[in-house]
């Protein structure tokens, strides 16, 4: 009855969709606040609908309801309850009423945070919003329905994948799809600007902070991601340039991009055009990786079980939105006219020419992705794209991102002087250089990878806090440090999250030029030695876990005669899912991670081991939670939340 | 009871692991190319994944056919060709630079340039239809001057 109900509010929470998609268009268009007002609570009831339909999901799935075909073909009565509820969106259809849910969800906040806007653009955007819904509801109902019953239920279910039960692989969707689906609220704020026809610094004031929220979910949905590839996969690849990572790849890009252009909007009334633009696009590659996760189109690791006639659903979803948007961009763009002036060198060109770089990668990285695709339909060539031709392809854009935004993150608006800027970072400069020199005099190889890493990662850094340090003003030390801590928390959250890019940018090019591997089969009892570690095999044996058998190394790892850690690498077998994982065992360190992975068993008593030595891997994913602190440091500051437009002048800054 | 359930454990499921100590070559040089070359070379019944990484047996055999040729004394180009003759040019992970992957190539550095000339064209356009002449020498002076410098 409780699953009915949910499937009854979902198809409600449709019907308010649409409602909500065009009774406010036309009162904005007609200027009857009425008919505008509608939007607001439509929108929270469209909120609550999906929140009960989702619940009743839950509720199936806790209760292991197996009447229900996704509970069956999902779920197991074994299971721990932490991956019963995960398992809601382990699979297409419950991943797909996610979505929906986050999607209402950002569109309740629009109607709750939204008192500041002017209502005629209040109504469009939660307007275009809900058209976003509407075409997701449709999606869901008539192609991917979670509430379809069974005649016949089964005794239990059929267990979820395995590899997916993981903590860490439990809240990597929910964050991805915040990020995912946070961008269609700055993609509903630019078709309703263009509508409306008026960009101002109060647009981009409104924008930036949805984006910003955005951009946070998705870092750290991915780096989730990626640190479960790391030690779930059983050989530490953190990053596989799979057309689905791709994916979320793809709008994290833009959505750093569009934050940054949000900035010169807000501040200057330039790059407005571009930045809708941006918004647009952002949303797009949303759509895009959700075409790619579904459709089975471009195959990948992924792929969810893919079925063409959602594809084609999808496609059609993406063409309408993105071409609406587009043709709509293309009529009106014309009439926003750029206000600020702004010199060849200033932050307006430094924040351009980020914009410029990060765009051109995340097309790079487009054009990888589909490249097979298109070859195939187009040339007869069938063939692969892959991660030797992403490093080689997008590393020289993130390399030419990294040396030259301590730069232009210094610069003042308007007009700036190069040589100043970069006096003001030779500090910086010469001490990133050096840590690099350091870097290459001990490494043992001839790789430019680990240097060039370190350099970046410390220039970044020091960068940083060069800016925060320039920017406390003269004096002496310890006035300057209480400026400093007084600073706008944006110029905290700014510092932050660039550091938080060198650490990530340092972690990646350490572990990928640094690590140490060894394979080999190992008698128990026998010591062997990698790197500056010794691992002894100190036995083998059989554990049983809640839905699983296990076969569970004990190995010891010294360091010389001293023991650093005892480590459990495992073998899992789910009878249910008739699949294998391998667990690794880490011992997490600060400078390195000690990784091992058990094997099979030898003939001769012995077992295949396979040990790593991951210098600086932590520091990849470190880097990512920093930058999403510095973006959230950034969403606190209190002029993010003062409305808009109330205040003409900022407060006072201390002088540079 | 415990060999006799490891023995079950393996028939349900024996996944080959990537990389096994007995594939790996004696000589330590060679070795170090097959892994290299492995990084390029896609297990074909996989999804994106390459020969060193992959747990799939055709993997395995694409891996000991790598060393072996390595261990004939092929170059590395060779033993591309040798593989991409037998399995077409789906194998490489990175395509090859020729025909129309030529777009896949200058796709980035075309799409820069025109980012930075659109640009270009953008901040010098829009000083024009601002109408701001540049500043005079003696303002310029008295510009520095105010900045401090």
């Amino acid at each position: 009855m409780f699953i009915e109900l949910g499937h009854f509010a979902l198809t409600l929470a449709f019907a308010v969709a649409l409602v909500q998609t065009v009774i406010p268009l036309i009162g904005a268009h007609k200027g009857w606040t009425g008919w505008m007002a509608v939007a607001e609570p439509a929108a929270i009831a469209q909120f609550l609908l999906t929140a009960f339909s989702f619940a009743a999901l839950t509720y199936a799935f806790v209760v292991s309801d197996f009447s229900l075909r996704l509970v069956v073909l999902n779920s197991h009565t074994l299971k721990p309850m932490l991956y019963k509820v995960s398992g809601v969106w382990g699979n297409h259809e419950g991943s797909m009423l996610l979505w929906v849910l986050i999607l209402t969800l950002f569109g309740a906040m629009a109607a709750w945070f939204g008192g500041g806007l002017p209502p005629s653009l209040r109504a469009r955007v939660l307007a275009v919003q809900a058209s976003i819904s509407a075409a997701f509801f449709a999606f869901i109902l008539f192609t991917s329905n979670p509430f379809l019953r069974l005649e016949v239920p089964p005794f239990d279910g059929q267990d979820l994948n395995p590899l997916l039960q993981d903590p860490g692989l439990a809240f990597h969707p929910p964050f991805l799809y915040l990020g995912y689906v946070g961008l269609s609220i700055c993609f509903s704020f630019a078709v309703a600007a263009l509508i409306e026809g008026r960009v101002d610094a109060a647009w981009g004031r409104w924008v930036r902070p949805w984006t910003l929220a955005a951009w946070i979910f998705l870092t750290v949905g991915i780096a989730l991601g990626s640190w479960w590839a790391y030690y779930e996969l059983g050989w530490g690849g953190f990053w596989f340039w799979d057309p689905v990572e791709n994916a979320s790849f793809m709008p994290w890009l833009i959505s750093a991009a569009l934050l940054h252009s949000a900035i010169v909007v807000e501040k200057r009334e330039a790059l407005k055009s571009w930045t809708i633009l941006l918004a647009i696009i952002a949303f797009g590659f949303s759509l895009i990786g959700a075409f790619i996760t579904r459709s089975g189109v471009i195959t990948s690791v992924h792929a969810f079980a893919s079925d063409p006639e959602r594809g084609v659903f999808l496609l059609v979803i993406t063409a309408l939105f993105m071409g609406g948007a587009l043709t709509l961009y293309a009529a009106r763009a014309g009439i926003m006219q750029a206000k600020g002036v702004f010199g060849l060198v200033s932050r307006e060109s430094a924040l351009l020419f980020n914009n410029i770089l990060l765009a051109v990668a995340a097309l790079v990285v487009f054009v990888g992705t589909i490249w097979p695709l298109v070859a195939e339909m187009f040339f007869d060539r069938k063939l692969s794209v892959g991660a030797p031709f992403f490093n080689m392809a997008f590393t020289p854009f993130m390399v030419v991102l990294g040396l030259l935004l301590p730069v232009g993150a210094v610069m003042p608006w308007k007009r700036a002087r190069l040589g100043r800027g970069l006096r003001q970072m030779l500090p910086a400069a010469i001490l990133a250089v050096a840590l690099g020199a350091l870097a290459w005099a001990m490494q043992t190889g001839r790789s430019a990878l680990g240097p060039v890493g370190v350099m970046l990662g410390a220039w970044l850094v020091s960068g940083a806090l060069a800016d925060l340090w320039l920017r406390s003003g003269r004096g002496v030390l310890a006035e300057r440090l209480r400026r400093m801590g007084r600073l706008p928390r944006a110029d905290w959250g700014k510092a932050v999250a660039h550091s938080g890019l060198g650490v990530t940018m340092l972690g990646i090019a350490g572990l990928m030029a640094w690590q140490q591997e060894d394979i080999r089969v190992t008698q128990p009892g026998e010591r062997f030695e990698i790197g500056d570690y010794g691992i002894v095999l100190e036995g083998v044996e059989r554990v049983e876990g809640p839905n699983y058998i296990s076969t569970m190394g004990t190995m010891s790892v010294w360091r010389a005669d001293r023991q650093v850690a005892t480590l459990y690498p495992e073998k899992r077998v789910y009878p249910v899912a008739g699949s294998t994982t391998t667990e690794a065992a880490l011992d997490n360190g600060v400078f390195r991670d000690i990784y091992v992975v058990i094997g099979d068993p030898q003939q001769n008593g012995g077992w295949a081991v396979r040990s790593y030595v991951k210098p600086f891997a932590n520091w990849i994913w470190a880097g990512a939670i920093i930058m999403a602190l510095g973006g959230a440091l950034s969403l606190s500051d209190r002029r993010v939340r003062v409305a808009a437009g109330a205040r003409k002048s900022a407060p006072p800054v201390p002088a540079e | 009871m415990f060999k006799r359930l490891l023995f079950a454990l393996l028939v349900f499921a024996a996944p080959v692991q990537a990389v096994q100590p007995d594939e790996i070559l004696p000589d330590p040089v060679l070795e170090d190319r097959a892994r290299e070359l492995s990084k390029g070379l896609r297990c074909l019944v996989c999804r994106n994944e390459n020969i060193d990484d992959s747990n799939a047996d055709l993997a395995r055999d694409l891996r000991l056919l790598v060393r072996e040729r390595l261990v004939e004394g092929d170059s590395d180009a060779e033993v591309i060709d040798y593989v991409v003759d037998r399995y077409g040019e789906y194998v490489l992970l990175k395509p090859t630079a020729t025909g129309s992957n030529l777009v896949l190539y200058i796709a980035g550095p075309v799409m820069l340039l025109l980012g930075l000339g659109l640009a270009g064209v953008y901040l010098r356009g829009r000083r024009r239809t601002v109408g701001l002449p540049d500043l005079s020498a003696e303002e310029e002076a008295r510009l520095k001057e105010i900045m401090g410098e």
